[in-house]
């Protein structure tokens, strides 16, 4: 690397392969078994998320079906209710921990840099960093429910029951650690999208010019750095309440049982923000592009996705309101809980003005983003039904919040991601998903979804409480019961046909070309699969849609250097060219800090000594991150922006 | 009209509802509900009829070729598209602003549903059953009972909560919304039944292994058979008639049973359990979960871990006689 | 590979046993585990004090009728709530003692063997302690000798309750001596005091 940086190959020295080959070799992930474990590069860092997220995904659904069929008759004996609370709690923390917010960082690293013009993430080894601590937490969780050690009080660990008095052991303790320990992952990715999508852009994408799924993913990436501290403040009183006999929300000794509540919503509410707005940023690309026209009102739609996010801090006490608090506080969270629905309904009027007015390509994305209307706007509309104190007097805690949130949530999240996932596999992969597959797989999952949480509807204002392990005949909720676990069994028939087409169509589809769908961001201006280098030229911008003004002598960046791992730094506003930055390359050390970081927090699990420990072998770790490496190349530091030229 | 219909049916078939309704709070909620639902279901269907005319419209216009847009844009129609845009979040913000203001008013006439002088019950929750006290400011005159309440019809009941361990939560669809009991806040809830008859209640706050079986009866009868009830309730328990029961009550105070029930007008005190002092006035056992028949309660008494496990009743192993004897006693206690 | 498997396997073995929630048995409550002597009586200065005592904390053997009881911090928590229903802070507070002796300190008069403490709740002790043989079920009352056992440290850290919701009735951390059972060779208390 020292000779290589002496030399300063540039790109202006090179002809088109010989850039490639040179960038290539410097971009190459490090091969080998360590090697797995030192890659700092986003797309296959991004990849393992993903799946990692699907796996996490498919075993929720697994407990999911088992819930579903203890419920499927009254009385049912198939689970204990001891296990059913295991499941149950699982169930929920992994698809909101570990699934649902992971999966939308996920596709956001792949995609962020790729549509912003730049070669990798701000900080790469930070995202290797955030990847092992969400793969560290993610088993703690599911090992300990292997081990009957599963958290058995809900996702949302409601205390006194969590606490130290009311669940023995250490089932509420791994709860608790997982959640400060996964969380980290998240801030750590919300951490890296910023700066990615404020310094790395390509020169040309001034802030009005940004795809809307980026914004999407920044105005997200906000929302998590202040949400999640309050869940992992929350958790990390838990676990001190449990493990060294704090008084955080124990009445008796002037702590209170509503903090917890207050701490947990405060992150709880913006949590399905977090989750829904980057679906509706793929939700928007996807509209674009099957439009086949801008989608209308860019400015209106970003300005909602940022009044969503504030708006969204401001109603976490409609998950409340049973528990008796002043009328007047109630009158504001209501009005709080019903104004969000105007920034979604801008998005929703745009993307059906945009398809009115459109020239559709009528594809299975876009038959997942007209499933996802239907579904959503349902779940909108039972959500503003639960915005007023009477009606949620009585829906709450009932199946009819867990048939409105499923609809907000696989239908506002799943099925933009499905889309998504159709829509991007090409530039992943290189090769098409089969569209005959796909459109099985939709309609399968569109009735299967409903079968199986419409009915929840019906149930939860006929009385039926959420999170009973089983009911008493003489309810009369049997039928529906079982009408809604036939469902979820179509349900999952649909995931596994999703499976299929992607194991099928890796191997044998169509080749894509760069640009299948003719769509007009930069992420699709790259060969597909992207190489490891993303772009043979920083590419530059001349409108919101780059690929579809583009001149024919649209400029380039040059000047950059061939032989490092270097991108260009632009200017927040507008971006234009700064200067030129060396990004880390491949390190162990992420990896070991992550493992050093968890043994830590599984340490403390058992003794309080584990904070010691993990403080000590971090600070090992850090220090081995941290070792200045070499001299630093002084071609790089802060040297003028490089000039814009013609492609070689 | 027909789908309608047989929801309805549905509806009907269901032991507790929230849209079933006996009392004027949960009229209320329920009106309201009717309000959002039709408004809300306008709402959906129009939403849904644009987005599959709007599908129906881009796609006869389809271009099948890939490449790059397809449409020109016309600035003079593109600005027409934002006004509509703009005419329809008015007209949401309109709705809206109406949604609040009967939420509002509902708010304020629920909370108006009160009267002095009522009935007033403590209700407290235990995992995994509720104590009931109907309060009076003469302490002999209070009245103890567990899992099943009697309110008089037509007049404002009113119920403070509290909770002993976790965060229960108060639901009896057919009259009122849910109210949480939480350690450390006191909490109330003003009822009314209008018309006589059995409402069904549940925990709706998970609290534990048994939270689904932690069930509460409310049985509204009219102001005299109430007033009658709550005489008999303060009575203390009947003396064994027979010497079977006799033997029963034996069996009661010296083994585990008085250890945390009580029975008033006997030596057995504990406080932990539900007071069975008139248990055989009741209609279900285990907090709603069985009939209260001898059978059951036999079952019950012997193998309470079958019913609800967790539970915090252990398993008795009594002998046949002493089994017999003790429902004797038991079916004394009206 | 192998390894792995055979770590995981053991490990589920040992969470499975460590955190069931065992719903209580049938078994008849009078029944004395073996090796508890007849002669259940030891009063006053004359008994012989039981010799032998286990290391302060060590995990009772398999097979031991307390073993499930004492490596489970449900079944202490259990022991627990059964403290307060049963009324054993009546005489016992909670745990600092008051009508009857402390249970929180390192004094054991009848010795701390969980045997032994069975015993004591099952047969009763002269002086006031009240036999419960035959009233509550046997594994409610290893839950008892579970919990009352933790209290003065005898069980390993990870099984023993940590704060309560109530007030806090223990001491401070300051005020406690390390727990190390001992019996006293002099006159019990229980034994000096008026019955």
């Amino acid at each position: 690397m020292t000779t290589l940086a002496k030399t300063g190959v540039r790109d202006t020295d090179l002809t088109a392969a010989e850039l490639h080959a040179a960038l290539e070799r410097v971009w190459e992930p490090p091969s080998g078994f360590i090697g797995w474990f030192k890659n700092v590069f986003h797309k296959p860092i991004s990849t393992r998320f993903i799946f990692a997220a699907l796996g996490f995904f498919a075993l929720g659904g697994v407990l999911a079906l088992l819930m579903r069929l203890q419920l499927a008759m009254p009385e049912n004996t198939l689970l204990s209710p001891d296990l059913y609370n295991q499941l149950f709690t699982v169930h929920g923390s992994t698809m909101m921990f570990l699934f649902a917010v992971p999966v939308m960082q996920a596709v956001g690293l792949y995609f962020v840099p790729l549509m912003v013009g730049t070669r990798n993430l701000a900080f790469p080894r930070l995202n290797t960093f955030g990847f092992f601590v969400y793969i560290i937490g993610g088993v703690l969780l599911w090992v300990a429910l292997f081990l009957n050690i599963g958290p058995d009080t809900g996702w949302f660990s409601y205390v006194p029951l969590s606490g130290p008095e009311y669940s023995p052991g250490k089932r509420v303790d791994v709860w608790a650690q997982m959640i400060t320990f996964t969380e980290l992952s998240s801030l750590v990715a919300a951490v890296e999208i910023i700066v990615t999508v404020f310094k790395l852009r390509a020169p040309g994408m001034s802030l009005n010019r940004i795809p809307i799924f980026v914004w999407a993913q920044l105005v997200t990436s906000f929302m998590v750095i202040f949400a999640m501290p309050a869940v992992m403040l929350a958790s990390a009183f838990l676990a001190m309440d449990r493990l060294v006999d704090t008084h955080f929300f124990n009445p008796a000794e002037g702590g209170d049982a509503l903090l917890w509540q207050h701490l947990f919503w405060f992150f709880g509410h913006p949590e399905v923000y977090i989750i829904f707005i980057p679906a509706t940023g793929i939700v928007s690309m996807l509209v674009q592009t099957f439009s086949r026209r801008p989608i209308v009102g860019y400015t209106a739609i970003v300005l909602s996705l940022i009044a969503t996010a504030i708006l969204g801090f401001g109603l976490w006490v409609h998950h409340m309101f049973a528990t008796g608090l002043p009328q007047l506080g109630e009158s504001f969270f209501t009005a709080a809980s019903m104004l969000i629905a105007i920034p979604s309904g801008i998005q929703i009027f745009c993307w059906i003005a945009t398809l009115w007015t459109g020239r559709l390509l009528v594809r299975t994305p876009l038959l997942f983003v007209a499933g996802f209307i239907f579904i959503f706007v349902l779940g909108g509309l039972t959500g503003v039904m639960q915005a007023s104190v009477p009606i949620d007097l009585q829906v709450h805690d009932t199946f009819f919040v867990v048939a409105h949130f499923h609809y907000v949530l696989i239908g506002g999240a799943v099925f933009p991601l499905i889309g998504g996932l159709y829509y991007w596999f090409p530039k992943m992969t290189g090769r098409m998903m089969s569209e005959s597959l796909g459109r099985v797989n939709f309609w399968i999952f569109f009735i299967g979804f409903n079968l199986t949480f419409f009915p929840m509807h019906q149930l939860g204002l006929a009385g039926m409480p959420r999170r009973v392990y089983t009911y008493l005949p003489q309810t009369g909720w049997g039928p529906l019961n079982f009408v809604s676990t036939i469902g979820a069994f179509v349900l999952s028939v649909a995931v596994i046909v999703f499976l299929l087409n992607a194991f099928v169509s890796y191997r044998t589809g169509a080749l894509a070309g760069e640009n299948p769908w003719g769509a007009d961001s930069l992420d699709w201006s790259v060969p597909s699969p992207a190489p490891s280098y993303n772009f043979l030229y920083i590419p530059t911008v001349n409108s919101r849609t780059p690929l579809w003004t583009m001149e024919p002598a649209q400029p380039v960046v040059t000047g950059m250097r061939a032989d490092i791992l270097e991108v260009l730094v632009t200017e927040l506003h507008d971006a234009t060219p700064d200067h030129r930055h060396l990004l880390d390359g491949p390190s162990i050390w992420p990896f070991l800090t992550a493992v050093a970081f968890g043994i830590g927090v599984i340490t403390a699990i058992f003794t309080a000594w584990g904070v010691t420990i993990g403080a000590v072998l971090c600070f090992i770790t850090l220090a081995g991150w941290f070792w200045p490496a070499g001299q630093p190349i002084e071609d790089t530091a802060r040297e003028a922006a490089p000039p814009l030229g013609e492609r070689a | 009209m027909n789908l309608l219909e047989r929801l309805q049916s549905l509806t009907e078939r269901f032991a507790q509802s929230a849209l079933e309704t006996a009392g004027p709070q949960a009229e209320r909620i329920a009106a309201l509900w009717w309000l959002f639902f039709w408004v809300c279901t306008i709402i959906f269907v129009l939403v849904v009829a644009a987005l599959v005319f709007a599908l129906y419209r881009g796609r006869a216009r389809s271009v099948e070729e890939s490449s790059g847009p397809a449409v020109t844009l016309d600035s003079g129609r593109e600005a027409g598209i934002h006004r509509k845009i703009f005419g329809l979040i008015v007209l949401t913000a309109i709705i809206l602003f109406a949604f609040l203001l009967a939420t509002e008013m509902t708010g304020r006439s629920l909370a108006s549903l009160t009267s002095s002088g009522g009935v007033t019950i403590e209700l407290t929750g235990y995992r995994w059953w509720w104590r009931a006290r109907y309060l009076d400011p003469a302490p002999e005159r209070i009245v103890v009972t567990a899992n099943e309440i009697h309110i008089p019809v037509g007049k404002p009941v009113l119920i403070n909560l509290y909770s002993r361990d976790v965060i229960h939560s108060l639901w009896v669809p057919e009259l009122h919304g849910k109210r949480d009991l939480i350690p450390g806040h006191p909490n109330a809830l003003w009822i009314q039944a209008d018309r006589p008859g059995r409402y069904d209640g549940q925990c709706a706050e998970f609290c534990g292994q048994q939270h689904a079986h932690m069930r509460l009866i409310v049985i509204a009868d009219p102001p005299d058979r109430f007033d009658a009830w709550l005489d008999a309730q303060r009575v203390t328990a009947q003396a064994p008639g027979d010497d079977t029961a006799k033997r029963g009550m034996e069996v009661f105070l010296t083994g585990s049973c008085a250890l945390c029930h009580a029975i008033q007008g006997t030596d057995a005190n504990g406080q932990v359990a539900p007071d069975l002092t008139h248990i055989a006035s009741r209609a279900t056992l285990a907090a709603g979960t069985l009939p209260n028949t001898p059978g059951h309660l036999a079952g019950w008494i012997v193998d309470p871990q079958h019913v609800k496990p967790g539970a915090a009743m252990p398993p008795n192993s009594l002998s046949a006689e002493d089994l017999q004897a003790l429902l004797a006693y038991l079916k004394g206690l009206r | 590979m192998k390894v792995l498997t055979c770590l995981m396997l053991v490990l589920a073995l040992a969470g499975c046993t460590r955190e069931r929630r065992k719903p209580t048995d049938v078994a008849p409550s009078s029944a004395r585990p073996e090796g508890s002597p007849e002669s259940a009586l030891q009063p006053g200065p004359t008994g012989t004090p039981p010799s032998a005592e286990p290391s302060a904390v060590a995990l009772p053997a398999e097979g031991m009728p307390h073993a499930p009881y004492e490596q489970s911090a449900w079944a202490v928590s259990e022991g627990k709530r059964l403290y307060q229903w049963y009324n054993c802070v009546g005489c016992h507070a909670n745990g600092g003692g008051g009508m009857g002796p402390p249970l929180m300190d390192d004094k054991w008069i009848y010795g701390s063997d969980p045997i032994k403490v069975h015993q004591s709740i099952v047969d009763g002790r002269p002086n006031g302690m009240p036999a419960f043989g035959g009233k509550i079920p046997d594994s409610q009352i290893w839950q008892l000798v579970a919990y009352v056992r933790s209290m003065s440290g005898l069980l390993p850290k990870d099984v023993r309750q940590t704060r309560s919701d109530h007030m806090s009735v223990r001491p401070s951390e300051q005020a406690m001596r390390p727990a190390k059972p001992k019996n006293e060779a002099g006159t019990p208390p229980s034994a000096e005091r008026p019955g």
